[in-house]
């Protein structure tokens, strides 16, 4: 019988977590992302594994990635004000090429903002919020089930490209509760091993796919890892060619995977005259709202992004040169995810409908907007 | 082992000024390695941002470059990860006392094994000469062109008060006994903080007309006890040296426990 039980999204990414083989969890209570902690914290000593709680989460990642280079599945969890501390750790995980998943579960903002309530305005933030031209991967799970889900893929992604991944949802995503079924992972991916003598390794020189094999510390590999610019041997340098060659290859790595890494649900949309386009928790009012829309014979559409970075932009291209479609983007932010969508979509062809007060944007407000649009 | 052989050859000439005492530090800490037989493999030498930290990268271990302060977060993850490695951390004042002190405190609290050794030259030398949480009272910085309006920690009281179950000072005018209180730092199972006091002549001693590195040497032998015990002088030596339950010891042994289907308390 499946593994079928009802539990919160928070949970459900405990859950993802260990099935996927984290075994180090350090972090810091903040709301809406504590039950993760909480979960961790019961769970992981049974299972072996290490959980610490930090003095704050500019620790915590820190604890995190060097539980990482120890060759450790290691994450955090933290929401707004945490992530902003994480920010500079999560560079140098992206500069050195170290795995975390790191999750945000996202509460309104600027500052304190609105602990207990849902937002989405972190999504920038997940993509550009520490310095410097870098890689991230960030998934954007909608439900308990996907929570689960993507914390798996979470997992995969870093150990498969050498790179810290984000997971994004809303507060309404990490504290609803729904039926889950726990399902054993179809593939656990591991980091690369070196295959060369230590004598002959350089930690820094990627295959082809651009890929470092970093070797756990301890393992009879001796090697420098700096964040600072570095050469294929690890240690720093000036050379300009080295500098541009490191950054264009930690990017490119991503960039080259976008088919791999990119992931998203397109519903009803090749005939479409109005697409809803959204992530996270909007995806529930929108997947109500398209459904209606489509048993009263209006030709509407829904594409859920699930990898929010890399950005599906080919796919909105492709949609849009097929069906010149208008599209719906319901999201709790001031018009983040719009903006992004008008790389792909002209703006006069995007319609927001914008909420960033704590509540969830209703089926009235979006069905209303699609009226609109369809007249 | 030869400390030679803990080297990176291929990294010198190291990036430190003329006269900067962290080579001395550094040689203390290769000496004490040198005589305890360790595996090079099995060791892991962190460090966080600064004229200190570059030491890291001249040391033939598992070696990790962080975040500024970061070192000893960074290290406990490692640790925590994996306790068979042997943690060291290299840090200095700056990197350690102030953007780092939370970290400082907490390692301590926790009484993680880890060996902090500090290299304080009372200045920001990476950055050319600002003030740091060590620099005395009054003395000059490019920050405190009138003199430091700041009082500064004495991190040996620091780290005492946080909880360090070893906590010892050297000085650069004393190698030997740096490199003695440094290996009984590395042998001590538990948190333990060593303070480094160095000469940094191109940019404190510089400000402060202190004259050239020798005299800066100089300077610290008068005006350090060795002994502990001189009146008017920092004193030297080891300060803190107990036995308390380490961290990742405590954190495994209590989950066997529990796998056992012990029930904690």
């Amino acid at each position: 019988m499946a593994n079928k039980k009802l539990i919160q999204g928070n949970e459900a990414c405990v859950e993802g977590a260990l099935a996927a083989g984290v075994r180090f969890f350090a972090g810091y209570p903040i709301t809406p992302s504590t039950e993760i902690a909480e979960g961790m914290a019961e769970r992981l000593p049974l299972v072996g594994g290490a959980f610490i709680q930090m003095e704050d989460e500019i620790a915590s990642i820190a604890a995190a990635i060097g539980a990482s280079i120890a060759g450790v599945k290691a994450m955090t969890a933290t929401s707004g004000p945490g992530f902003s501390l994480m920010q500079e750790n999560i560079g140098f995980a992206a500069m050195t090429e170290i795995p975390v998943v790191v999750v945000d579960v996202c509460r309104g903002g600027p500052s304190t903002g609105t602990p207990t309530k849902g937002s989405q305005s972190d999504f920038m933030q997940t993509r550009w919020g520490t310095h410097g031209d870098h890689p991230v991967i960030v998934l954007t799970p909608s439900s308990v089930q996907e929570v689960y889900d993507e914390t798996i893929r979470a997992f995969n992604l870093a150990e498969k490209y050498m790179v810290p991944v984000i997971l994004l949802y809303d507060e309404v995503v990490g504290h609803m509760r729904e039926g889950v079924v726990l399902t054993k992972p179809e593939e656990i991916i591991e980091r690369k091993k070196p295959s060369v003598k230590p004598e002959d390794y350089r930690p820094y020189a990627a295959a082809e796919d651009m890929i470092p094999a970093l070797a756990p510390f301890g393992t009879g590999y001796r090697y420098h890892i700096t964040g600072l610019s570095h050469d294929e041997t690890g240690f720093p340098t000036g050379n300009p060619k080295t500098i541009q060659g490191l950054l264009e290859r930690i990017c490119g790595k991503i960039e080259a995977n976008r088919h791999d890494i990119i992931k998203y649900n397109a519903f009803d949309v090749d005939d479409a005259e109005a697409v809803i386009l959204a992530f996270g928790s909007p995806v529930r009012t929108a997947r109500h709202v398209q459904k209606e829309a489509r048993a009263r014979g209006k030709k509407v559409g829904l594409f859920q992004i699930l990898t929010a970075w890399p950005f599906p932009h080919e796919a909105l291209q492709e949609i849009y040169a097929k069906t010149q479609a208008s599209f719906v983007i319901p999201e709790m932010t001031l018009g983040q995810l719009a903006d992004e969508v008008s790389k792909s979509v002209p703006r006069d062809k995007i319609y927001s409908v914008l909420r960033n007060d704590g509540e969830m944007i209703t089926p009235a407000q979006l069905e209303e907007a699609v009226r609109r649009v369809l007249e | 082992m030869n400390y030679k052989d803990m080297l990176r050859a291929d990294k010198m000439p190291h990036i430190w000024c003329p006269g900067c005492g962290h080579g001395i530090i550094l040689a203390a800490f290769l000496r004490a390695m040198a005589a305890k037989e360790v595996d090079p493999d099995k060791v892991v030498v962190v460090s966080g941002i600064g004229c200190s930290a570059r030491a890291s990268g001249y040391l033939d271990f598992n070696t990790l470059h962080t975040t500024h302060g970061r070192a000893i977060a960074f290290a406990t993850g490692i640790k925590l990860a994996n306790p068979e490695l042997m943690v060291v951390v290299l840090t200095g004042d700056g990197d350690c006392a102030a953007i780092g002190g939370n970290h400082l405190i907490h390692g301590a609290r926790r009484n993680i094994d880890l060996t902090v050794i500090v290299f304080n030259n009372s200045i920001y030398g990476m950055t050319s000469g600002q003030y740091s949480p060590l620099t005395p009272h009054r003395k000059k910085a490019t920050t405190a062109p009138y003199g430091n309006f700041d009082h500064p920690f004495d991190l040996v009281e620091l780290a005492k008060g946080a909880g360090a179950t070893f906590v010892a000072r050297g000085a650069t005018a004393y190698p030997r006994q740096l490199e003695k209180v440094i290996s009984q730092g590395l042998d001590h199972k538990g948190f333990s903080v060593i303070e480094a006091v160095s000469q940094c002549p191109t940019y404190y001693g510089r400000r402060n007309k202190m004259g050239s590195a020798v005299d800066m040497l100089h300077w610290i032998k008068e005006n350090t006890s060795p002994g502990g015990k001189e009146e008017g002088k920092i004193p030297l030596g080891v300060f803190v040296q107990v036995q308390r339950p380490e961290y990742c010891s405590n954190y495994y042994e209590s989950i066997e426990s529990l796998a056992r289907g012990e029930k904690g308390e």
